[in-house]
């Protein structure tokens, strides 16, 4: 029998006529089709039993309740909280995406030692009981060496117990650099105490407001507590009420308002004193609040006619005289109206004239500590613990003065001053070089304006520690990194946000137990303590910092623990008669911040930069797709970034059509954007929305740490501005730099 | 194209000459073959066809599928006789009505909280996974793909279904059967059936989409679509 092609061919004909007879090619051909489905890269969710979770998000100060939707023990969605007073089951996109900070690739797994130089990224991974060793060893040298107030603490915020313990431990270890960023809070915060005598929080009633007015302050981009403001301005809206958006950029705010007038950048205060004026002209204040309850009245509205008149506060403002009239009666007309102020998400703490002259506009109105009005609210009081016991040299060092002059005769009435960090770390401005710095839910090197000089600045203290969960910027120029737990995974006591009508206490909880190797900054903050021993050990008689938070919140830990938030009542508005502790215990129009001998209420601040070389603005511009804090973004929200905002790693700058025509620029062309601190390349947008000669580039973008995620995706804009400090607070009031475009030669 | 085409009508014109050729080659044409084919060809079509038949039906499935032991045989018969709920004693559902499927370690902990008898696969159980808080790495015999939405509520509370329906006389076994996984899938053979040929006698004998539809059919189940007003695809399939 020969085997020849014919043969073979039949062969076939037979294999495939029995395949064709056997299961083999609908099994097969079911199977792959399965197998397909379940790539071993597509991700399936493990299956279990769905819990929820509720706590508070921290990843801004806003403080809002959320409901973690959880399977088994694997956190798997975030939610807004119902019935939570501050977002009442809203939720932003940073708080959506929160789960990536917590599951993401950038989190730092175990406390780090830098190896080598700052900056190369080399680490080792040490034990626990090493770096509270290193840092305890540090720390006793130091005082035992005389310079215990060379130590400093850059805190995130100064209110909960984690501030507050690390503020005791300063106190008994001896320094008095406790230190915390500043943002229009503060601002508004200085404002209450000058105008109204109070240590207070600003809070404001838009529930009940038929008329918000807002001095560029990004309602709809992250002012305030945003998810609030949010549903604050759905609420407005439904109820017949207007928002007016004055700014010189068409934000998402200004597009929804009903009225949005363009003002010359840095002219607010005029155009407030001038709506004043049109208020007072046409006698359309409530006599009965300036009658009865306030002081110096005759004096301010005397000012404001004589050297804020209409002519004037057009010509400053670039504004018309019959829209500053017609917005002037607008206010003057409205039941319940408010007037905001604090640049988009107010990062920046602003100028001081501004946030007084708006006051005072609000208390003209009428609407001090009034339904739909502006409140005061009380610092929180819970947090008491004995005084401790300072020997000599904590007795002696807090003595000393702050190394940013916060609070010395220069700056009486603030706080704190970080954005002098840099300049007072350059050895030839300080009293005393800070020796060591830790940074605990900060991350300056990003967030601080003037990149640069915030880098040489930490270049020149010689031990910085960070607590950051994440490899940021921050942590980059640190000798240790001591990674605290993230939001999900640790306990944190949440005061009352800035903006909110009422007092709420909040109280994070965990979600998950600590994916990582990592530690409470509580329990780091104990364990140091108790490392060094004498009464700095004393003043912490707690074990553990959950034990500390239970102790410290007393009666309130149960039902924090249940429904995650408190509100006081008795922080409700109390009448106008309680309301001042000024030496009058009225309203005063004519502050200490005012210049009484000159009887200035608006002073012009130059902006850093030659008109010559520079002729543009550059401002910044906020959105809430973009987190600016020292929280980076994480994917989800950098992918819903708009192709005029970032493409790729290019970031655009918006500008006038007429400005790039004048510059010979086009759509999407690469330019050159530089600024007295530095250049950059950036893409141009031509936009209608930005009035002319000035340029606006988003905040948010150009991290050059984390992960391959955000890192190297458009520039900080904080690399192109520097602060300009307000005479009266010494808070950065920066709003902006002199710019240049210029075109790349090929 | 034109190049091809005429290349190809080359081809075929040489072959349909060869052929004439052959069919003109004295002596073959005197043998008649069966069925106008030569017997060797048969024989070969027959061995082919033999051939694939046993590939198909025996020797694909036996390489399909590799054979598993569970991490413990479990007897059900004896849990049964003394769980007071029968099958919801272990398998509930839970407050939001979810099905809580095969128990964790924590609800067997409750009667196991100390080893009971000295069976070998009592001895195993206890000091492998209670004794070092390991969950048992059971295989699962009806698992279906992540893509497959199926609510136990749905079909036990709502439509009264019995376990056995789909599961069969599972409670009454004493030991744990062979997992066999599908090597290309991953999933139990059970999904398809024990039948390569996908026959089946009892209703718990397969689980493929056919199966539910079957009784979906059959029981009248609301078949339409709200936005479609089509086929029940979306009963299922979400």
């Amino acid at each position: 029998m020969k085997i020849d092609r014919r043969s073979f061919l039949s062969f076939v004909i037979g294999g495939a006529a029995g395949t064709a007879l056997s299961p083999l090619p609908m099994k097969l051909t079911d199977d792959l089709s399965i197998w397909s489905q379940n790539w071993p890269w597509t991700p399936v969710p493990d299956d279990g039993e769905v819990s929820y979770v509720n706590s508070v998000c921290t990843l801004c100060p806003a403080g809002c309740g959320i409901t973690v939707r959880k399977v088994e023990d694997r956190a798997v969605k975030i939610e807004g909280m119902q019935g939570h007073p501050v977002n009442r089951g809203g939720i932003c996109t940073l708080g959506l995406s929160g789960l990536q900070l917590l599951y993401g690739p950038s989190r730092v797994r175990g406390p780090l030692k830098l190896v080598g130089k700052r900056g190369e990224g080399r680490w080792e991974k040490i034990t626990w009981a090493d770096a509270i060793s290193e840092i305890s060893g540090k720390l006793s040298d130091l005082r035992s060496g005389g310079q215990a107030s060379a130590v400093g603490f850059l805190s995130g915020s100064d209110e909960g117990t984690v501030p507050h313990l690390i503020k005791r431990f300063l106190k008994v270890y001896g320094s008095p650099n406790f230190i915390r960023p500043t943002t229009m809070r503060d601002s508004y915060a200085l404002t209450l105490q000058l105008l109204q005598g109070t240590a207070s929080h600003a809070g404001f009633d838009f529930h009940n407001a038929d008329l918000v007015m807002s001095l560029g302050s990004g309602v709809l981009e992250g002012w305030g507590p945003s998810v609030h403001m949010f549903q604050a301005h759905s609420r407005l809206i439904d109820q017949g009420g207007k928002l007016i958006q004055i700014e010189p950029r068409q934000s998402i705010t200004a597009a929804k308002a009903d009225k949005w007038i363009p003002l010359s950048p840095g002219s607010e205060t005029a155009l407030a004193l001038g709506l004043a004026n049109v208020i007072i002209s046409e006698s359309l204040y409530n006599k009965d609040f300036v009658e009865n309850y306030a002081k110096d009245f005759d004096i301010w509205q005397k000012i404001v006619i004589d050297l804020y008149s209409l002519d004037r506060v057009a010509k400053i403002t670039g504004v018309d005289k019959s829209t500053i009239i017609s917005l002037g009666r607008s206010l003057g007309k409205a039941a319940r109206p408010i007037v905001i102020c604090g640049r988009g998400q107010g990062t920046t703490a602003g100028n001081i004239d501004q946030f007084l002259a708006v006051h005072c506009l609000n208390a003209l109105l009428g609407n001090i500590n009034q339904k739909g009005g502006t409140r005061a609210l009380p610092q929180p009081d819970y947090i008491n613990w004995p005084e401790p016991q300072l020997d000599d040299i904590a007795a002696k060092g807090v003595q000393m003065a702050r190394e940013d002059r916060a609070g010395t005769p220069a700056f009486p009435h603030t706080r704190h001053l970080l954005s002098r960090l840099p300049e007072v770390t350059d050895s030839e401005n300080a009293e005393y070089p800070l020796q060591a710095l830790f940074v605990y839910d900060d991350n300056p090197v990003y967030t601080m304006p003037d990149t640069q000089a915030v880098k040489s600045a930490f270049d020149q203290i010689p031990f910085v520690v960070s607590f950051s969960s994440y490899l940021d910027e921050t942590s980059q120029q640190a000798d240790l990194i001591l990674p605290n737990h993230v939001f999900l995974e640790r306990y944190q006591d949440v005061p009352t946000a800035f903006g909110l009508p009422q007092a709420v206490i909040g109280l994070a909880q965990p979600v998950v137990p600590p994916q990582f190797d990592t530690r409470h900054v509580g329990d780091v903050l104990l364990a140091v303590a108790k490392a060094l021993g004498g009464g700095i050990a004393e003043a912490f008689p707690w074990n553990s910092y959950d034990a500390c938070l239970q102790k410290t919140l007393g009666a309130r830990w149960e039902t924090l623990v249940e429904e995650t938030f408190q509100t006081d009542n008795g922080f409700a508005a109390s009448g106008l008669g309680q309301t001042f502790g000024t030496p009058s215990g009225k309203f005063e129009f004519l502050s200490l911040g005012t210049d009484k001998t000159r009887r200035r209420l608006y002073r012009e601040f130059e902006m850093q930069g030659e008109a010559t070389a520079f002729p543009l603005m550059l401002i910044p511009y906020d959105s809430m797709r973009l987190a600016n804090g020292y929280v980076g973004n994480p994917p989800f929200m950098v992918k819903t970034l708009g192709d005029t905002v970032l493409k790729g790693q290019d970031c655009f700058v918006e500008v006038n059509p007429k400005t790039a025509e004048d510059h010979g620029l086009v759509e999407s062309e690469i330019v050159m954007l530089s600024t007295p601190k530095g250049e950059v390349q950036v893409k141009i947008h031509l936009s209608d929305g930005i009035m002319p000669g000035l340029v606006a580039l988003p905040r948010g973008l150009g991290h050059t740490a984390y992960d391959n995620f955000l890192a190297n995706k458009g520039v900080n804009f904080n690399q192109l501005i520097g602060p300009v400090e307000d005479p009266v607070s010494g808070l950065d009031a920066a709003w902006g730099i002199r710019a240049k475009l210029s075109k790349i030669e090929a | 194209m034109s190049t091809s085409d005429e290349k190809a009508n080359e081809v075929s014109v040489d072959e349909a000459a060869g052929e004439e050729a052959a069919a003109s080659t004295p002596g073959i044409e005197e043998k008649k073959p069966f069925l106008g084919l030569e017997k060797p060809i048969v024989v070969f079509f027959i061995i082919g066809f033999a051939a694939s038949l046993i590939v198909g039906w025996i020797i694909f499935p036996k390489l399909l599928y590799s054979q598993k032991e569970q991490p413990v045989s479990f007897n059900h018969a004896l849990h049964t006789e003394e769980a007071e709920e029968n099958c919801t004693s272990c398998h509930y559902f839970r407050a939001d009505g979810s099905f809580s499927g095969i128990p964790k370690l924590e609800s067997c902990k409750e009667c196991h909280d100390d080893i009971l008898g000295e069976s070998p696969n009592e001895v195993k159980f206890f000091t492998e996974y209670v004794m070092k808080n390991r969950e048992v790495p059971w295989l699962v015999y009806s698992k279906q793909p992540d893509c497959v939405f199926f609510s136990h509520a749905a079909h036990v509370l709502a439509g009264n279904m019995e376990c056995y329906t789909c599961h069969g006389p599972i409670g009454e076994s004493t030991e744990s059967r062979v997992y066999e996984e599908n090597r290309i899938t991953g999933y139990s053979r059970d999904i398809w059936g024990k039948n390569i040929a996908g026959f089946k006698k009892n209703s718990w004998d397969r689980m493929k989409m056919d199966d539910c539809s079957e009784c979906h059919v059959r029981e009248n189940v609301n078949q339409g679509s709200v936005q479609t007003e089509k086929g029940g695809c979306f009963v299922c399939h979400h």
